[in-house]
């Protein structure tokens, strides 16, 4: 059924003065109400990170005489990987708009790309933090590393399980098919993509761009 | 192979907590025979385990906060024995080592696994019903966060037999709570057990936020929803912004215990005051997370025994959800004494006091609602009646404790003890007894008895102030909080009051288990058959008691507020309609297998048995990606089938 029709058949059967904004269409179709709910989530999993961004910004001076951002950080880097995890995100939103237009093959490829993206975001992540420990910057050396791979470490965590998660709805398409339920799931998918993207946006401008100077 | 975990982490030189745990455990294992005897196995698993109805989910939650309440009460009778009697000389029965334990675990106890699945549980039950609909927005999740609650639950009972318990007090202050200086398991039971349970409450905020906003009734604009509905959702917002708030703190003290990182240590430029304030972030909001629900149920008890419309309903709901908003602006009166500068307490204090306004407008709007009402004293208005009374005196010492000057007199000592048990009981737990009241005749299909349930409220209410307002003059005389051995004499007496204030509560208890009791064994007197036996107002009353599984045959049309008493009014009562089918969500063992999995993982982690944690992490992740797999989770129920089934249910009435 397209969305029209839906709405046709809602204007009918409620009175005009229920449906305009005001909340008495009755229950929510089951598209709404999921990607509602993911929304919520978003929201909640916002709410962490600022907390990670409050310790971070609270300790970010606290070197205990240990390294300091501007000795660690590699702009150069952080750019390359700050641009990867963006380019994915474009890749994220092609892939859902040919699922929603039905074409399982091109969602595939553009799955690839975004995979292919987060794992090299991943990768530049890893070597960063392993050089660090090597140099004796672990983030047990100080307050402020210990917030720094903290902050950092749990956007990571999101987006490689954000590439599982990937992975999973890839099969399931395969399984299943395009079906209502399955795009509903990829839909959500690319919302916790995007949000990543932000949550990196305010990383980037606070963790590395006001570090490294 | 079994990491921390030795025969030593078993406290055989402790008789008290070897002992309680034998008795616990020989209940259920008494029960556990019973069950596989009378072959229950296969009804409880159909019925109970797997279910994702959120009638049979909400009771299983308050099974749980009731069955906890006696573990955080046992807590508190002991610490008020201790107190009573450990004077002077005196040292009585408990070592300090112990008693530490007991008074964070009462904390913890009553808090998150009390007062929070009594909440939830009557928030399951009574949401759908009263907006109209057959069930929240995702079923299976509500059975993760049960079951995930219950894992919670579940740890925090084992450090009573395996290893101990915090010693921290319930809010596990840096640096006290690092590993420095607290090296063995306790805090660790805290963190992990609060982890796995805040994830499942988390998991219910986003399912009851997305219920109220996008599953209602057809009608049901927003302004039409019953005020309980209003408080739930506000309470579930605060769940969502705050409960990650904490499980970011939470992390953090893992991390540094853990991993060894310095967010909260002495050294290496951790900042003890930054986890307080993180703490209290969520902890604030968790305040009003607890009296909101509370407050709606005692909207909808006091306008239901009065036979009156909520006075002013607006202005409820405006208050509701200012008080929302202002949680979040008030977390620093807890330490005012931290040193953030008189301007900083300025602010703080002025919005504490500010709180009292949204608060004061709903008191107000109980009372008129009440005044010329044809009042029904039936227990659930009995405490709700007890409850104004009772929280009006607690929202004054509260705004005496956010003048700043004030409370650095006052920080830590038993006023404050008084002061937050004076609105916990006297709010939320006189809430949720006001609801279970309320609710159990729509829940099983009969009453409770109300000479118990008379006696259960005065034990309760006479035991509250006997309990707590000695507490109040001795705050005032100079005694803090948490106190193993009383070192002035003169202190004793009213400490003897309060002790015997905590065995009236008790004798509170007894009614409530003995009203229990004789209601079922005199149920089939006490049959509700016809569904609404308060004459109640708002749409759970239109459904049978208790309500099919899909609780509307027919979703009710809703055009004014108090929607059930307008169609009451109207004669628009229920009809025998033409049905539908009705898709209802299959049964999900998604939830009680995961939190299994969870369960051993906590236990793994608490005791450093890093293989087997790894192992049931995975198991878990898999169940969740088996759950996730499936397309169909809907069954449908045909007409005929319903047609067939509401017939049955209506042939008695």
């Amino acid at each position: 059924m397209t969305i029209a029709t839906t709405r046709n058949r809602t204007l009918t059967a409620v009175p005009a003065e229920l449906v305009h904004g005001r909340g008495g269409g009755g229950p929510a179709p089951k598209r709404i109400v999921v990607a509602y709910g993911f929304w919520i989530f978003i929201l909640s999993d916002m709410v962490m990170f600022s907390a990670l961004f409050a310790a971070y910004a609270v300790l970010s001076g606290n070197n205990a005489g240990g390294p300091t951002a501007p000795e660690l950080f590699n702009l150069r880097n952080v750019f390359i990987s700050t641009m990867c995890l963006l380019l994915s995100s474009y890749t994220c939103g092609i892939g859902v708009l040919s699922a929603e237009r039905g074409q399982p093959a091109l969602l595939e490829v553009f799955a690839v790309f975004t995979f292919a993206l987060g794992a090299v975001f991943l990768f530049i992540e890893a070597t960063e933090f392993v050089g660090m420990v090597t140099k004796g910057a672990g983030p047990w050396r100080s307050a402020f590393l210990s917030s720094f791979f903290t902050l950092v470490g749990t956007h990571g965590v999101h987006v490689a399980s954000g590439l599982v998660a990937l992975v999973y709805l890839m099969a399931q398409v395969r399984a299943h098919g395009l079906r209502p339920a399955v795009l509903r799931r990829l839909l959500c998918w690319s919302l916790f993509w995007h949000a990543l993207d932000i949550v990196w946006v305010g990383v980037f401008t606070l963790v590395y761009l006001m570090g490294a100077y | 192979m079994l990491g921390k975990l030795t025969w030593s982490a078993i406290p055989f030189d402790e008789p008290l907590p070897l002992l309680s745990g034998a008795v616990v455990g020989i209940v259920i294992l008494a029960i556990l025979v019973t069950v596989t005897l009378k072959g229950w196995w296969p009804y409880l698993w159909r019925e109970w385990l797997t279910s994702v109805d959120h009638k049979r989910i909400g009771v299983m939650y308050l099974a749980l906060g009731l069955v906890m309440l006696l573990r955080g009460f046992s807590d508190a009778i002991m610490m008020r024995t201790q107190q009573a009697i450990a004077v002077g000389s005196a040292q009585g029965y408990l070592p300090p080592q112990h008693y530490d334990q007991v008074f964070s675990a009462h904390g913890t106890i009553m808090i998150f696994f009390v007062a929070m699945p009594l909440v939830i549980g009557l928030m399951n039950f009574a949401l759908p019903l009263q907006l109209g609909v057959r069930d929240v927005a995702f079923p299976v999740l509500n059975s993760v966060s049960l079951w995930l609650t219950a894992t919670g639950a579940l740890l925090i009972n084992l450090s009573l037999v395996i290893g101990n318990f915090a010693r921290t007090g319930w809010m596990a202050y840096p640096p006290l709570s690092e590993l420095a200086f607290s090296p063995d398991v306790g805090v660790d039971y805290y963190l992990w057990s609060l982890q796995i349970s805040g994830i499942g409450t988390l998991l219910t905020g986003i399912n009851f936020v997305t219920t109220i906003l996008k599953l209602r009734a057809p009608g049901m604009i927003y302004f039409r929803m019953p005020v309980f509905c209003w408080t739930a959702l506000a309470s579930n917002l605060l769940i969502v912004t705050a409960f990650p708030i904490l499980t970011a703190t939470f992390m953090m003290l893992l991390l540094d215990r853990y991993v060894g990182m310095h967010f909260f240590t002495n050294e290496a430029g951790g900042n003890q005051m930054m986890y307080v304030n993180l703490f209290w972030a969520w902890g604030h909001p968790e305040v009003y997370i607890l009296i909101l629900p509370a407050f709606g149920i005692f909207s909808e008890v006091v306008a239901t025994f009065s036979g009156k419309g909520l006075f002013s309903y607006r202005s409820m709901i405006w208050a509701t959800l200012a008080i929302c908003v202002l949680s979040f602006m008030v977390w620093l009166h807890h330490f005012f004494t931290m040193g953030a500068g008189a301007n900083v307490n300025a602010f703080f204090g002025i919005m504490s006091s500010i709180i009292a306004v949204p608060t004061g407008v709903k008191v107000f709007n109980w009372l008129f609602t009440m005044f010329r009402g044809r009042i029904v004293f039936q227990t659930p208005m009995l405490f709700a009646v007890g409850f104004i009374v009772t929280f009006a005196i607690g929202g004054m010492t509260g705004v005496l404790l956010a003048v700043p000057p004030v409370d650095f007199v006052l920080h830590n000592s038993v006023f404050l003890v008084a002061h937050f048990h004076n609105v916990i009981i006297g709010g939320v737990v006189f809430g949720a007894l006001a609801g279970i009241n309320y609710w159990f005749p729509k829940a099983f299909g009969f009453t409770l008895d109300e000479r118990f349930g008379h006696a259960s409220f005065w034990c309760w209410l006479i035991g509250f102030y006997l309990a707590f307002m000695p507490l109040y003059a001795l705050g005032l005389m100079g005694m803090t909080r948490r106190l193993e051995h009383i070192p002035d004499p003169g202190w004793q007496p009213l400490l003897l009051v309060a002790g015997a204030g905590a065995i009236v509560i008790f004798c509170g208890i007894l009614c409530q288990v003995a009203q229990l009791y004789v209601s079922i064994r005199t149920r089939e007197q006490r049959r509700d058959l016809s569904g609404d036996p308060w004459n109640g107002r708002t749409l759970e009353w239109s459904t049978s008691s208790p309500p099919p599984a899909y609780n509307f045959a027919v979703l009710p049309r809703v055009e004014t507020i108090d929607a059930f008493w307008h169609m009451k009014r109207t004669g628009r009562a229920p009809v025998a309609p033409a049905y539908e089918a009705i898709e209802m969500p299959r049964n999900s063992p998604a939830g009680f297998i995961t939190a299994f999995f969870a369960t051993v993982m906590g236990f793994s982690l608490i005791w450093h048995i890093w293989w087997l944690a790894i192992l049931n992490f995975v198991a878990a992740v898999i169940v969740v990606l088996i759950a996730g797999w499936s397309i169909e989770r809907e069954e449908e129920i045909s007409a005929a089938e319903v047609a067939q089934m509401e017939r049955a249910r209506r042939r008695p009435a």
